[in-house]
């Protein structure tokens, strides 16, 4: 398709690339960015994404405070985490330029849109007198690629009868077209999403195809530009793939739970960020006997959980910091009931409104210990947007297994990152068995028998009687019950041994985990680094990295913060040091140290924003060398 | 039974007092002691609500109590159904989750003052505005009884409880206007001293399909014994109560006295001049939603001069459909069109690359 007679441009072959866009939010950028990493994911690379999003939806234009940005890391090795710094930054204004040249690579490739760069732009960006960066000199440490991107769409779309703001609109597309050529990548991809986006708008089809062939050729055509880059296919385990994020895992994860117990599944939510997207994807899948349910607040959405688990559904209910906050009473409720109940926390900056479009792990003790009373709930945390699927699914066994709420933890970082999933056959995942119990028809021998709602099984865990089995009427609440009847009880004996009760059933949930594993390392040796959560990709480049250069650094990764797996002690006393990296200022180290007498250190970044491998890296060296 | 009470939210009961024991009733009442104070108004109701469902057919299995927390949030232990006692305010939280999944059995919300109308009040106004399937039974008794005598959202200005020595500085709630409000689908006042009328509500109640709200005036005689005196005490109720029947004039004070409309203006009309007589009077409508509005507003202090008197009956009732209803409906739809649930095919997803 090629209309030019210019031999071809070099082509330099890169292991793994990170490329950062970045725009004002009304630029498309997060469509490029998604777009660029679906292709790549087609042709067979490993990737990882980071979208970041700016806190006001819509900042004024140009602002700082307006710049939103799509990183991805694609490699034709591994990938694990969307990549410490980046090789390539694509900027739409002066505003995104500021905003992000730290993360850029000496010498790292910029291109920007210089339509971008005007005086109003400039002086918005926090420029000094307007000064232009793309032509002051300011960036001779870096490979500057200033392309009229806005000018350049309005010419490709000369013939349209489409307005100037529409035809603007299309500028995203000009730039994915134009990275597609620098990467060595075709434009099928995205045409095919075009067709099905716009099929029923031919114009605006047509403009944005133009505009993306455009800037594929501009590549090709254009002097400034003299190679092309191609990162090969990974060698990834064979099997059909798509891609995930971690709130989509996570739903995923919920429905594929209820189908394996054979439950009707209740949602209940009330908006916030950054856990609506599990509302929004559970919404849309009603077909599995899936309920969603907005409530006029977190309680009611965990209230309402509640009552559908009581009704024999699966109750859920998710939310992020404050939100959890409101749940918190009703969630000892549930815990007195012991009554099924997945309760997600996508983690975000805090304490109070915090940082909501930022990643912490700063509501583990929340999780663990955040309740009035002897109130233990069992606690996972998915570590990657794959992850977040096996927790979610995890955590509906536990629950209805064990008649249990559970917390999952996942958090920002994860919940909008995505990954390549080789995903399960559903007939892979096992059946669920929630504790049912056979209704006693009046006139037959069962009958006869008193029915005890909080007699135990051998694990600790008590019948699920639904309304309207008969023979099985019972009442069941917040107040301190006697044992087996569940009547209430002001017994203080009772009560000591009620408590007991239920903090050995949860004790006892550990007695169906896997023996630990570690991810990676020797197993003893001199340091021990112990993560939770969305670190795992950033300790994993690190402690693989540290492992090849010859340290003796091993790297386990928890996800179940409690009850803990029982070989996590043992395993603890291998390592000289244990070393425990953490997006808040130490909360699962102080509780390893209250758990197990260990001296565990801690690295600790409270930026709302994840650790870079590099950080990491940096962090276990000085542990090794103090 | 091995319970004590304890020292802190527990009224300084005398112990449990005699049930009823009519074979009638007997099927719907458990086995616990009832731990009410002798003489409190949660008795008659809790009566009144057993011989219902008695009467009614149902099965115990699908009948099913939820309640908050308070002295009449105790109830679900004395009824031999389903039933949880949740927590404070939360009760229509958990019952909009437990019909939104199960739309065949019979649920019942009993709720305090305090309950519905100052911790859970928000919840109250948007179970009313989905209008879900439930009887809410609001023990109205102006008063906190469980914590021991504060005022409530509807004690009257000027109450002196334990925590308003000089008197309350609030103004009231107006429970009904305020479910008025909110789009309530069944709206209706009753007594505990008055069985028979609550008998004939109740079944009213239940009968309806969406929210039924009934609010009863209940008296707490350790905390505030009296508050609903003038409407319940044989010589001042003609003259403060007036009984609502669909069809029929609002009368009261034994016939001699009716309410008019004068514009949107209720006024009292003296039927016993001879000037003015029953087909002169605002004859009730309870399908009426702009009337009702004006019904639930009759709300005068009964101690002032020329009060209006108190209405007790069905304010209105709407059809509409309820929030189950809908959300059902959209289940049975998605599993039309789509099919129902492939779990293969939503892992799946709609893009998918093979790699080897
Ligand atoms: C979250 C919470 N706050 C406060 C309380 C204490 N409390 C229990 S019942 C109650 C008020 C009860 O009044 P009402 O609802 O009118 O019921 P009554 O006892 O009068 O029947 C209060 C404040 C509680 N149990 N939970
Ligand atoms: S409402 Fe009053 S009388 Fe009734 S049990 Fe409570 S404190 Fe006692």
């Amino acid at each position: 398709m090629s209309i030019n007679t210019k031999p071809p441009k070099p082509v330099e072959e890169r292991s793994n690339v990170v490329i950062l866009f970045a725009g004002d939010s009304g630029d498309g950028i997060q469509l490029t960015g998604t777009q660029f990493t679906g292709t790549n994911a087609l042709f067979g690379n490993d990737v990882s994404t980071f979208p970041n999003y700016p806190a006001e939806i819509r900042a004024p234009i140009g602002t700082l405070a307006g710049v939103s940005g799509f990183q991805l890391h694609f490699g034709s090795v591994e990938i694990f985490t969307p990549g410490d710094q980046c090789d390539v930054l694509v900027v739409m204004n002066a505003a995104a330029l500021s905003a992000n040249l730290d993360k850029l690579k000496p010498g790292g490739i910029i291109i920007a849109n210089s339509d971008g760069f005007d005086k109003k732009n400039l002086r918005l960006a926090g420029y000094i007198d307007a000064a232009d960066p793309l032509t002051d000199g300011s960036l001779v440490n870096f490979q500057v690629h200033a392309v009229d991107v806005t000018k350049l769409t309005r010419t490709a779309l000369e013939d349209s009868t489409l307005g100037m703001k529409e035809k603007d609109r299309c500028k995203n597309m000009f730039v994915l077209g134009f990275i597609n050529w620098m990467f060595s990548r075709e434009n099928t991809l995205a045409e095919g999403f075009l067709e099905k986006k716009f099929g029923k708008k031919p114009d605006l089809l047509e403009a944005n195809r133009k505009a993306l062939v455009a800037g594929y050729f501009y590549g090709e055509t254009s002097e400034t530009f003299t190679t092309r880059f191609e990162v090969k296919a990974a060698p990834l385990p064979k099997g059909t793939y798509r891609a995930i994020t971690g709130n989509q895992g996570t739903a995923l994860g919920l429905i594929a739970g209820a189908q394996k117990a054979k439950l009707d599944l209740f949602y209940g939510s009330y908006p916030i960020t950054p856990a609506s997207e599990i509302l929004h994807e559970l919404s849309r899948h009603k077909n599995f006997g899936v309920i969603t349910f907005q409530a006029e607040d977190e309680i009611a959405a965990i209230g309402s959980a509640i009552g559908a688990s009581y009704g024999g559904a699966l109750g859920i209910t998710a939310s992020s910091g404050p939100g959890i906050a409101l749940k918190t009473e009703a969630m000892g409720l549930a815990l007195m009931l012991e009554i099924p109940l997945v309760i997600v926390n996508v983690q975000r900056g805090g304490p109070s409104t915090g940082l909501p479009t930022k990643t912490e792990q700063a509501d583990l003790w929340q999780a663990v210990l955040g309740r009035n009373g002897e109130a233990p709930i069992p606690v996972l945390a998915a570590s990657t947007p794959i992850d977040c699927f096996d927790m979610a699914f995890e955590a509906v066994q536990i629950a209805l297994e064990h008649m249990t709420p559970v917390i999952l933890l996942t958090d920002g970082y994860i919940a909008n990152g995505s990954e390549p999933w080789r995903f399960p056959a559903a007939d892979s995942l096992p059946e669920i068995k929630p504790p049912f119990i056979a209704s006693r028809e009046a006139g037959t021998p069962s009958a006869a028998e008193a029915f005890l709602p909080y007699a135990r099984d051998e694990r600790g865990v008590r019948p699920w009687a639904i309304p309207g089995q008969a023979g099985l009427q019972h009442r069941i609440g917040g107040i301190e019950k006697q044992d087996l009847t569940g009547n209430i009880s002001y017994d203080p004996r009772n009560h000591e041994k009620m408590v007991r009760l239920r903090a050995e059933k949860v004790a006892r949930i550990a007695d169906r985990y896997k023996p630990i594993r570690l991810d990676s390392g020797p197993a003893e040796g001199e340091l021990l680094v112990v993560g939770w959560g969305s670190t795992y990709g950033a300790i994993r480049t690190a402690a693989l990295q540290l492992q090849k250069e010859g340290h003796a650094v091993a790297h386990v990764h928890l996800r179940h913060l409690f009850p803990f797996n029982k070989g996590l002690g043992p395993l603890l006393k291998n390592y000289q040091k244990v070393l425990v990296p953490e997006m808040n200022s130490g909360q699962l180290r102080q509780l390893l140290r209250a758990e197990y007498l260990v001296d565990a250190q801690g690295l600790n970044k409270i930026q709302g924003m994840p650790f870079t491998s590099e950080e990491i890296r940096v962090g276990i060296l000085n542990q090794l060398k103090s | 039974m091995s319970t004590v009470n304890g020292i802190g939210e527990t009224p300084a009961h005398e112990g449990g007092s005699a049930r009823n024991d009519k074979a009638e009733k007997i099927d719907f009442s458990s086995d616990q002691e009832i731990r009410w104070c002798p003489g409190c108004g949660d008795y008659s109701i809790l009566k009144q609500v057993e011989t219902l469902l008695a009467q009614s057919g149902k099965k115990k299995e699908d009948v099913v109590f939820i309640s908050g927390i308070g002295c009449s949030s105790r109830f679900p232990y004395y009824m031999d159904t389903y039933g949880m006692h949740s927590i404070h305010g939360r009760a229509p939280t958990i019952v909009s989750g437990l019909r939104s999944v199960r739309p065949d059995l019979s649920v019942w919300m009993v709720t305090g003052d305090g309950d519905a109308m100052s911790i859970g009040g928000n919840h109250i106004i948007h179970l009313l505005r989905r209008n879900v399937d439930v009887n809410v039974l609001l023990f109205n008794n102006q008063i906190y009884g469980l914590t021991k005598g504060q005022y409530s959202p509807t004690s009257p200005e000027g109450a002196v409880t334990r925590s308003t020595p000089m008197g309350s500085t609030d103004h009231p709630f107006n429970p009904l206007a305020l479910v008025k409000g909110a789009d309530g689908t069944f709206i209706a006042r009753s007594m505990d001293r008055d069985p028979k009328h609550m008998r004939e509500v109740l079944a009213r109640a239940d009968a309806h399909r969406g929210t039924s709200f009934l609010e009863i005036y209940q008296n707490c005689n350790v905390f505030n014994d009296g508050a609903f005196e003038v409407f319940t005490e044989k010589a001042s109720k003609p003259d403060h109560v007036l009984f609502m029947e669909h069809g029929k004039p609002l009368l009261f004070a034994n016939g001699t006295k009716g309410i008019k409309l004068d514009g949107m203006t209720p006024v009292i009309l003296d039927l016993s001049t001879g000037a003015h007589s029953a087909d002169d009077c605002w004859v009730h409508n309870e399908r009426d939603g702009f009337k009702a509005s004006i019904l639930v507003r009759l709300f005068d202090d009964p101690r002032l001069q020329g009060a209006m008197p108190r209405p007790f009956g069905v304010f209105f009732v709407a059809d509409r459909p309820t929030h189950e209803e809908k959300l059902q409906a959209q289940v049975k739809r998605a599993k039309e069109v789509k099919g129902p649930g492939d779990l293969d095919k939503l892992l799946q997803g709609e893009h998918t690359w093979t790699i080897g």
